[in-house]
């Protein structure tokens, strides 16, 4: 789903700024971020470490009051809002977090029970009958009565966010959800945050500093480098497309073209990328036989992001007609981009 | 037996030990009751907590470190004053049990603050961002996830409190320590020391064993 001009954002993030007074001086974590998101979309924010992810994030839910700037949810100022208030939006607005932050004094069980009984609206069977249902959904209704020191991350995580959807949110903010779980289990939770994103239109604002992350579930995303935004769009864009020396750092696209041989004079080396049908069309044959360019292959890969497939090349051609033949790949909708060691 | 303890007054030894249980028993429910809210206002209006007031904390901090410097045998003297209005009197069970508080609240309060300061911040803030108010936070968190660490300072304080007790007894509040010091100590009468002694240390053992398995009991770490 992408964010329609019509419909209102979800969320909205205006010229919002943090910053944070310490014992060396003033440390601006997030420097004036302006963000739109979607109802119904995963919304990824992505950088490296100390980029101001964990402020960003922390902000939608007041969990760090700005230093400037808005923060609006379903239309609502909710800098402006009273205690009360502020406590009734942070009920819509679901979090979970990299160390998972469940309570130890509780069990499984009452760890989701616990937002509800702090809301106070459902009676005590009601609550029973909802933990029940939720933990059901995260697969872990034989886990009820176990203190968390007895699971494992990913059925901490799984807890986190029975916890984080028990008063029934529409925004679900994960910090670092998958940092400290091993790949295997990321993918799980990964895998039942799409499904919830799917069944239920939770919105998802998601921080990560993991590109693969945001590749498996994200519909658009934002490149956070010292606490500004950089870069940001459509997933399948930001990631194929990557301008900003950070993205391309967290690509690791730097890193590969440091592999690649030393210039030579009459080569040019260059990465194809494409997307969508192009990705099943055989047009590197067709044109190098077109043009009768020669070509060798340093890296590819072709993959799916959101399911949409798509293919990297990174080669070196040569010969006479290596012009003619960059021309011919862009007409058949290849992006081309010269790379260098 | 009865030559080798030829000094030990039997009842009498009965008598200290219940007068020492029920200076210990007084003093930690009141060190606890006064203790405990003192040390989570300690922990709350500190630097970065929920209600920081640093004016309050400091001043706070200044009387429980006052408190806590005073010497228990010079503290029990200088309390006679006050223990005799509050109580009507300042010897016996009744007139320790005042002393033995305003000793071993301010360092119970300490250790409170300390295990509040072991909670897991991250813990805290997953439950404000549930939107609970913030006496839930306290009442439903911060105190149930401090639990065991809080248990574990009643245990020591009430370890402190034995041989506080054993100290009073020297300005009239009875008990073992009383008899150690009027007939082991000042008529050299060795048997009754060592009955003391070891009723003590039994105590304490107790005290310890007990408080453990309530640890273990309260944590899920």
């Amino acid at each position: 789903m992408t964010s329609g001009a019509a419909e209102p954002p979800r969320i909205e993030l205006i010229d919002l700024a943090k910053t944070f007074t310490t014992e060396t001086g003033e440390m601006a974590a997030v420097r004036g971020v302006s963000l739109r998101i979607a109802a119904g979309e995963v919304f990824g924010i992505i950088g490296e470490s100390g980029a101001g992810k964990s402020t960003l994030v922390r902000l939608i839910n007041l969990l760090e009051r700005p230093s400037a700037g808005r923060v609006i949810v379903d239309g609502e100022d909710a800098v402006a809002l009273s205690p009360e208030g502020l406590r009734g939006l942070r009920r819509r607005i679901g979090m979970i977090f990299q160390h998972f932050n469940l309570l130890s004094a509780k069990t499984v069980a009452q760890n989701v029970a616990f937002p509800l009984e702090l809301e106070g609206r459902l009676a005590k069977p009601q609550i029973k009958a909802r933990v029940a249902e939720l933990l059901g959904r995260v697969g872990l209704a034989d886990h009820a009565a176990q203190y968390p020191a007895q699971l494992s991350g990913g059925q901490k995580q799984r807890v986190g966010i029975a916890r984080a959807l028990a008063c029934g949110p529409s925004v679900l903010l994960c910090d670092e959800a998958t940092s400290a779980l091993d790949p295997e289990t990321t993918d799980q939770v990964l895998e039942l945050l799409a499904e919830l994103n799917r069944e239920l239109g939770l919105t998802i604002v998601l921080i990560t500093h993991e590109m693969d992350v945001v590749r498996q579930v994200c519909d658009r995303v934002a490149v956070l480098d010292r606490g500004v935004v950089v870069e940001q769009g459509e997933v399948v864009d930001v990631f194929l497309t990557a301008e900003h020396p950070v993205t391309r750092r967290l690509l690791r696209e730097d890193a590969a073209d440091a592999a690649l041989p030393a210039p030579t004079p009459g080569v040019r080396t260059v990465r194809l990328t494409y997307r969508g049908e192009a990705a099943h069309a055989p047009f590197l044959s067709r044109i190098a036989q077109e043009t009768g360019v020669d070509f060798s292959l340093h890296a590819g890969r072709v993959a799916r992001i959101k399911g949409e497939p798509f293919g990297q090349l990174t080669l070196s051609l040569s010969g006479r007609n290596v012009g003619p033949a960059l021309a011919a790949f862009e007409a058949a909708g290849v992006r081309v981009r010269e790379v260098t060691r | 037996m009865s030559a080798l303890f030829a000094n030990v007054d039997w009842p009498g030894i009965l008598q200290a030990t219940f007068e020492t249980l029920a200076m210990l028993a007084g003093s930690l429910v009141l060190t606890v009751a006064l203790g405990l809210p003192l040390g989570v206002l300690l922990f709350l209006t500190g630097r970065g907590q929920m209600f920081a007031r640093p004016w309050l904390n400091r001043l706070l901090s200044l009387v429980v470190n006052i408190l806590r410097s005073v010497p228990f045998i010079i503290l029990l003297i200088l309390m006679i004053p006050m223990t005799l209005a509050m109580m009507g009197t300042s010897l016996g069970v009744r007139g320790a049990i005042p002393p033995l508080v305003v000793g071993a609240a301010p360092f119970f309060a300490r250790l409170v603050e300390t295990a509040l300061r072991e909670v897991d911040r991250g813990v805290i803030e997953a439950v404000q961002a549930m939107g609970a108010k913030p006496r839930q936070i306290i009442l439903g968190a911060l105190l149930p996830e401090a639990l065991p660490g809080i248990v574990a300072g009643v245990t020591v304080t009430a370890i402190a409190l034995v041989s506080y007790t054993a100290m009073a007894g020297v300005v009239g509040a009875g008990g073992l320590g009383d008899l150690a010091v009027r007939f082991g100590y000042q008529r050299f009468q060795t048997d009754v020391m060592v009955v003391t002694v070891v009723l003590l240390l039994i105590l304490v053992q107790v005290l310890q064993t007990v408080g453990d398995r309530l640890v273990a009991h309260f944590s899920h770490r």
